[in-house]
């Protein structure tokens, strides 16, 4: 049992659940770790073409649990890191072909082998969702600096409680210093505020993650990404590595300090 | 939050960041305690009712509002004023079990939460349930 089951989670679509999976698997595999990754967006799956692996798909998450395949062979190693593997959802199934059951099942076949067994949830609050927080030893919030983010964020802080994961951390996807400092954005301490729950990591948004996704090398091994420095220090942060907040932007001026002294420093 | 250097040039005018917290918080308050504002209304109506019956009370300052302490309480707080004699005392019942705060309907300038609901004088009230 040695491995930690870390599920990705949001409710609202599209704030970066599978690019958080991807890039935190790509993380954790140069730290060292032995990792999986799994896809549990059955249907809709992405985070092959992602990770760059979607030529060497043959058996799925859902050929494994209907027996058509053994685990190792829906199993895709990475190019680059030897150490971290792929377990990609089908493309052609439902939700329903996979129960909770089955995903605590898997996870556990990988345990002893894997430090790490990352899985990204389908969005919704459904079956999916479901199937994905089953086996989470702990599960990460993504969420956005925006309304419907946020509120969707609340409703699954609130089932992950109700089925004793919590209290699950959050991830703070896609933030614009510059729009949280002209106030025309919510920041990252007014969300903790609203949500009450511990942020493990703050993602600024990058122009660098759209061409990294359309290469299918996660930004995270880009070293002029912000975005990309952000999920390495997440990901070091689910090692239990202390790395602090990173600061957001440049704040060396006179006048910002003393705006920081009278409490509107933007604290991103 | 207005910063002492945002009314010091004049820039205290409430950027939409500050609006989307406010709006956050009101809509999660009804969201985590599930029942939705337009059954709020008739929960009041129907409270009202009630304690007209047998009291004549100051419909103007009655203040009945979800308060929320974090996710997991929430109450109903109301402020039920008699009408006339101040010095009488108020009503004031509590519940636990779903409730929402009540800063919204005052200010949306501020978020002091913690007693942004003391703009009368309210000394003499009673906390029911703590």
């Amino acid at each position: 049992m040695g491995a930690k089951v870390v599920t990705i989670t949001s409710g609202k679509g599209g704030v970066g659940k599978t690019t958080t999976t991807a890039n935190l698997g790509v993380s954790l595999a140069r730290l060292g770790k032995k990792v999986v990754v799994i896809d549990a967006d059955i249907g809709l799956r992405n985070l092959d073409v992602i990770m760059g692996l979607e030529n060497r798909i043959v058996y799925d998450l859902v050929d494994v649990v209907e027996g058509r395949s053994k685990l190792r062979q829906a199993m895709i190693k990475h190019k680059q890191f030897p150490d971290l593997y792929l377990i990609p959802a089908a493309q052609t199934r439902d939700k329903m072909a996979v129960s909770p059951t089955d995903m605590i099942q898997v996870a556990d076949k990988l345990r002893e082998e894997f430090q790490y067994i990352l899985i990204d949830s389908p969005a919704g609050i459904e079956r999916g969702y479901r199937n994905a927080v089953a086996p989470a030893d702990e599960v990460l919030v993504v969420t956005n600096p925006e309304v419907s983010a946020v509120r969707d964020a609340d409703r699954i802080i609130g089932l992950i409680e109700a089925e004793n994961k919590g209290p699950g951390k959050l991830i703070i996807n896609r933030l614009k210093p510059s729009m949280v400092k002209k106030g025309e954005m919510l920041s990252a301490d007014d969300i903790t505020d609203i949500l009450g729950l511990k942020i493990i990591g703050i993602v600024p948004e990058d122009d660098y993650v759209i061409p990294a996704s359309n290469s299918g090398v996660p930004v995270t091994l880009n070293p002029n990404s912000r975005a990309g420095i952000a999920f390495t220090n997440i990901a070091r942060r689910i090692t239990g590595e202390d790395v602090p907040l990173m600061k957001l932007e440049e704040t060396g001026g006179i006048f910002n300090r003393i705006a920081r002294l009278f409490g509107s420093g933007s604290s991103v | 939050m207005t910063s002492f250097l945002d009314r010091m040039f004049g820039r205290n005018k409430q950027g939409s960041g500050a609006t989307a917290k406010d709006r956050l918080r009101f809509v999660l308050q009804y969201d985590r305690v599930n029942i939705a504002p337009e059954k709020m209304e008739e929960m009041k109506r129907e409270i009202l009712e009630v304690i007209s019956k047998y009291v004549a009370i100051d419909s103007d300052r009655v203040d009945i509002a979800l308060e929320q302490r974090d996710r997991d309480h929430s109450k109903i707080v109301a402020e039920i004023p008699f009408v006339g004699d101040s010095k009488k005392p108020r009503i004031t019942t509590e519940e636990t079990e779903g409730s929402v705060d009540d800063d919204t309907k005052e200010t949306t300038d501020t978020d002091i939460d913690e007693n942004s609901d003391n703009v009368e004088p309210v000394e003499e009230t009673k906390s029911v349930e703590d």
